[in-house]
């Protein structure tokens, strides 16, 4: 039997995922949302800010959480993931399992727990740049606002958490749990990852501690990050006066993303700002192929070259080594001077893509049908099975807001004709 | 209605280490006589939350007073249905958290919470929605492919649609096209244009009714009845909708103002007229004989300050599709592609890789130096800055200037709407109607019109018709809402409009005329008219008031007035100043609750009372405050100017502007204006918060007692 049933299960809990649940919601629609990890939020919860604007992401999560916090339609599954879907259009049935984060709802998020925690544990949220403790908070906008405990980090026989907690929350015992939805429709908002950047073997992420992808940049720029919004070089912890961005890096290459991500370019831009904000004195290099600032979003690019310390190197980058003192050289040719450009930088930043995951995901084939770079293609899939935001294509936060809206909508017929054929078979 | 109060105190969360919590109690007890008081260990607990039910029912009660977490948590948890309000006091986030424990002025700012929100519960009254006859058709203007794309989904979800087009034919711009770009990853090139069935699924649909060669002579009204009258060939024409989806597409950039490019040479085209060329036969010069080497220069006229400084975001794609045609007539043919950027975002890269594979087109970024034509009519096209590293010089049969587009509401308002503030949508950026919001793509200053394709923002075709899908989804929401008496974005579920004490108004008209989202209007004298499904529920009205006549149920001038009268203002020679802080609730009480998250701590004297928005401030807080002895007020929201980020568009600035004016009558009264002050504050900003309210509160030390205070 199944325990509910929804117009719409939604599958991720990122920014599109939230989006469609809302709007569906919002508009009547009984909505299933899931998410893999603990906390909503997805990748937009890890940027520091948002391009063009420069304004932090946490200020739309925090309308959305609220929109979700007073509407009834919405039942929210976190750590909860599908396993597998049956039937047809109009009435498939989801299984979904909940894995235990071991604490429940009582959690108070007093943080009594973390201060007698023996284990430190790496901080997926801080791309491992950062450790907390075995229990900790996903994140400062988590959504439930709850602690979660990684298990397999926990000392043997360790319940010190369990004693200080003095409401009842953590449970170590608890277990996963596989239950059913039944829903007319479901859409994967399953989101990205970044692309691996240690199989950039050229680009010397392998070697160079200071040599990092653009969302551990985000990382680096945000006050509750790693290093409490300090940019500083993470071989010695000392500030950052040159920082090169090396463009499509993974991208627009048929050894690796064969597509571009669309959002790389402007990542950069927005990043040498945070660069050029913290240190007046710094220095900002970005090597591209072309720089892709579509539609309005030309504005930002062209403030941007506004600052002479900002330096555009249309050239791909060859290589990245070892330079004077400690630094990090980037070679690369340097196509509109000609010639062979060096520069001796303190940070390195890779702009890796977007790569879906769906792509490495079991679902995949069963249930989604992927095109060749491993989006989920709006023509590709049956009736009622939808991919919204980066799981159907590589675009922005703003574009995959616009996607998710309209797949509330495409929730909805599903619902309707559902609805008309149980009404012609009653 | 009975109105009876309950105010619980909870003690988890160190609120009952930090204070005395029986002392609370008592102050809602004794001094504000409510009738029943308790403390509890775990108020949000399923133990506390019973409580809470019990007593409801039991004692009757209608209004809670909570003395716990923050509103933004729980909220669920302490929703008991419409019939019982709710006013939290966040002892945890604005007490135990931040504050020393078991000091007096730490007891003294509990105190103060519980005698504020007791006020502030006891101003409130239920709201009731307001009741309307909503029609829940969608009106959609515009036909081409954004339009029917956004008609036929919202058919297809059982909604009926009245879609207008200006011209006689319904197609818009696909109409002219010879061939599409790709759709998706998967086609190998461009793609025929595959209007007819579309066309044929709009017209035959049950649930639209197309209105050709019709356009907008007016909309009056509001979401759930707009009135909206056409003019069409047979005249006048009256329509009903609940809501409008504007998918009135762009129009091309004026090519005749590339004289800089060439434009005045016999063959040297537009991307428009050679796609139409391509459409009507073979690709010619005007001498008709044909055109074996053809250039496209990109951003002719975009990204271009003399001209359009955007990015149209198609004109890379659809000249790498209108190489094709060159290429695909004629093996033998050259083309060429000067660029700037090659912008083909996303999985157009692999449409730009098939082509930069063809041999027959040469792809170079340049600078166009000059373009002009030999007296035989071969255009000479000079290129600085290429790829070779030199000035290069092309003769073509023909040039093509790839145009970009700019939104057909330039000099048209289009919905001609009735509106006190004007006709048309506001424009964002480079005049499309857009919204400003990242997070929330359609968001216009119009509630219930929505824009979508072209118009909205720079886009191709694919996107138009996704956006147009989204568009269509938000249209049916806001007649779903309304029909609830529900406000839309950000504030759904709020079932408080304003009112207007009406008698009392002196027509001075700040409130139609600040009102961001154009929801009043005025008759003959100026007064103002209430379209209430207009309303977001900001509450710039009600700041902008002079004589205080605009209130909702729940927040309202005398209520935010009452919680700043409750607090207890020790005398002056108590050394203990006092602060008030009016928070936005979208951003700035958020960072207080991240503050107390990390238990940063700050001063004890500061007293926070959250606003719906800072534009909802009215002045009199401000002389309300003063009067009752504060030393100062800060005033935090959210940043304003170009890159605003409040939630209602203008309500950070007006508050700004207010509040300089009240800083000159502070001024003449010989009290620091400084007393006064705005601050920006954004959701990053929880580190620096606690020393801003710091140096504030030191300055405040300094400049010694408010002279009004105990007056």
């Amino acid at each position: 039997m199944a325990e509910n049933k929804a117009g719409v299960l939604v599958i991720g809990g990122g920014i599109s995922g939230i989006t469609t649940a809302l709007e569906a919601a919002e508009t009547g629609l009984r909505v299933v949302l899931i998410e893999k990890s603990p906390t909503l939020g997805g990748r937009v919860a890890g940027l520091y800010q948002y391009f063009p604007k420069l304004c932090p992401p946490t200020c739309g999560l925090e309308v959305n959480y609220q929109r979700l916090r007073r509407n009834p339609n919405i039942q929210i599954f976190t750590n909860t993931e599908v396993t597998s879907v049956s039937g047809e259009a109009g009435a498939y049935k989801a299984t979904l399992r909940t894995s235990p984060t071991f604490v429940n709802a009582r959690c108070v998020m007093c943080d009594a727990c973390t201060q007698v925690c023996p284990a430190d544990a790496p901080s997926a949220f801080d791309y491992g740049m950062a450790n907390t403790k075995a229990i900790h908070l996903p994140h400062r906008m988590a959504y439930p606002p709850r602690y979660v405990v990684e298990r397999e980090f926990c000392p043997p026989e360790c319940a010190k958490c369990v004693d200080a907690c003095t409401y009842d929350a953590i449970d170590l015992a608890m277990k996963s749990r596989e239950f059913e939805v039944e829903t007319t429709s479901l859409v994967f908002a399953t989101g990205w990852k970044p692309y691996d950047p240690t199989r950039l073997t050229q680009l010397g992420y392998n070697e160079h501690a200071d040599v990092i992808s653009n969302v551990m940049m985000e990382r680096l720029a945000a006050p509750d990050g790693p290093t409490g919004g300090e940019i500083r070089r993470p071989s010695n912890g000392e500030p950052v006066q040159t920082v090169v961005f090396v463009q499509c890096a993974g991208s627009r290459d048929t050894e690796h993303l064969p597509y571009c991500s669309s959002i790389c370019c402007l990542a950069s831009l927005k990043q040498a700002h945070y660069v050029r904000e913290a240190n007046p004195d710094s220095k900002v290099y970005i090597f591209y192929i072309d720089i892709r600032t579509p539609g309005k979003f030309e504005g930002f690019y062209s403030r941007t070259k506004e600052d002479p310390n900002i330096v555009f190197v249309k050239g791909k980058v060859a290589k990245v080594d070892s330079g004077e003192d400690g630094k990090v050289r980037v070679e690369a040719e340097d196509i509109l001077a000609g010639g062979k450009v060096r520069v001796d930088a303190d940070l390195v930043v890779l702009a890796t893509g977007m790569e879906p995951n769906l792509k490495t995901e079991g679902l995949a084939g069963q249930i989604v049908h992927l095109d060749e770079d491993g989006f989920a293609a709006e023509h590709l899939q049956q009736p009622g099975i939808f991919a919204t935001g980066v799981a159907r294509s590589p675009v922005d936060v703003n574009s995959s807001i616009q996607d998710a809206t309209g797949s509330a909508l495409k929730a909805m017929q599903s619902s309707l004709k559902a609805m008309q054929t149980a009404g012609g078979n009653g | 209605m009975a109105n009876n109060t309950g105010v619980y105190i909870c003690t988890g969360c160190d609120i009952g280490k930090a204070v005395d919590a029986e002392a609370l109690r008592g102050v809602a007890n004794d001094e504000y006589k409510v009738p029943v008081c308790k403390t509890h260990p775990f108020l949000c607990s399923e133990e506390g939350v019973n409580l809470l039910k019990q007593d409801i029912s039991s004692q009757g009660l209608d209004r809670l007073v909570l003395g716990a977490c923050s509103p933004r948590y729980h909220k669920d948890t302490f929703d008991f249905g419409e019939n019982v309000l709710i006013a939290r006091a966040p002892l945890r986030e604005y007490v135990s958290w931040t504050l020393p424990h078991g000091e007096e002025d730490t007891q003294m700012a509990a105190a103060d919470y519980i005698r504020m929100y007791t006020a502030n519960i006891k101003g409130q009254s239920i709201p009731k929605p307001f009741e309307q006859n909503t029609d829940k058709s969608l009106l959609v203007i515009g036909g081409g492919v954004t339009g029917m794309t956004s008609a036929l989904e919202a058919a297809r979800a059982g909604y009926k649609v009245k879609l207008v087009e200006k011209e006689a034919e319904l197609g818009g711009y696909a109409r002219k096209l010879h061939r599409q770009i790709p759709v998706h990853s998967g086609q190998d090139g461009p793609q025929p244009v595959s209007l007819e069935n579309r066309i044929a699924e709009v017209v035959g649909h049950a649930n639209i009714t197309v209105h050709k060669s019709a356009t907008i002579a007016s909309i009056s009204g509001q979401p759930g009845e707009f009135a909206i009258t056409l003019n069409t060939n047979g005249g006048a024409r009256e329509l009903k909708a609940g809501a409008i989806v504007m998918a009135t597409g762009g129009k091309p950039y004026d090519a005749s103002k590339l004289t800089h490019l060439g434009i005045e040479c016999d063959n040297v085209i537009s991307s428009v007229e050679f796609e139409e060329m391509a459409a009507a036969g073979p690709i010619t010069r005007k001498d008709g004989q044909p055109a074996k080497s053809v250039a496209f220069i990109q951003c002719a006229g975009s990204r271009d300050k003399n001209h359009l400084p955007y990015c149209s975001s198609f004109c890379c794609t659809v000249s790498l599709k209108q190489a094709s045609y060159v290429r695909d007539a004629d093996p033998e043919s050259k083309v060429y592609i000067v660029y700037k950027d090659m912008i083909t975002p996303g999985q157009y890269e692999n449409f730009y890789r098939r082509q930069q594979s063809d041999p027959g087109i040469f792809l170079t970024k340049g600078d166009v130096a000059g373009v002009r034509e030999t007296p035989e009519k071969i255009v000479v096209l000079e290129v600085d800055n290429t790829l070779l590293g030199e000035q290069v010089a092309f003769e073509l049969d023909l040039v093509v200037l790839a145009v970009g587009l700019e939104p057909s509401t330039k000099d048209d308002p289009v919905l001609n709407l009735q509106y006190r503030q004007g006709p048309a949508l506001p424009d964002q950026k480079y005049g499309f109607p857009d919204s400003h919001f990242i997070c929330f793509p359609y968001e216009t200053q119009r509630t219930g019109i929505y824009t979508a394709g072209a118009v909205h923002q720079p886009m191709d075709i694919n996107f138009s018709q996704r956006d147009a899908v989204g568009a269509a989804m938000k249209a049916i929401q806001a007649v779903e809402l309304t029909d609830k008496g529900q406000t839309v974005h950000p504030r759904v579920g709020d079932r408080t409009k304003p009112f207007f004490r009406l008698d009392q108004c002196t027509q001075c008209k700040r409130c139609t005329e600040e009102c961001p989202f154009g929801v009043l209007d005025e008759d003959e004298r100026g007064t103002p008219k209430l379209n209430e499904a207009r309303c977001r529920g900001c509450g710039v009205c009600m700041g902008a008031c002079p004589v205080r006549i605009i209130s909702f149920k729940d927040y309202s001038v005398d209520i935010v007035g009452e919680m700043i009268k409750s607090v207890e203002i020790p005398d002056e020679w108590d050394e203990k100043p006092r602060i008030l802080i009016f928070a936005c609730e979208n951003d700035s009480v958020p960072v207080f609750d991240m503050m107390a998250m990390d238990r940063l701590k700050y001063s004890p004297y500061v007293r926070i009372i959250p606003l719906r928005c800072l534009g909802g401030t009215n002045l009199v807080w401000v002389s309300d405050a003063l009067a009752a002895g504060f030393d100062g007020v800060m005033f935090m929201g959210c940043k304003f100017g170009d890159d605003y980020q409040c939630h209602f568009v203008k309500g950070s600035e007006l508050a700004n502007v207010r509040l300089g004016k009240v800083q000159e009558t502070i001024g003449r009264l010989q009290l620091e204006s400084e007393r006064i002050q705005q601050f920006e504050v954004s959701m990053n900003d929880y580190k620096k918060m606690p020393q801003m309210i710091e140096e504030f509160v030191e300055m405040i030390d300094q400049f010694g007692p408010n002279p009004f205070k105990g007056m």
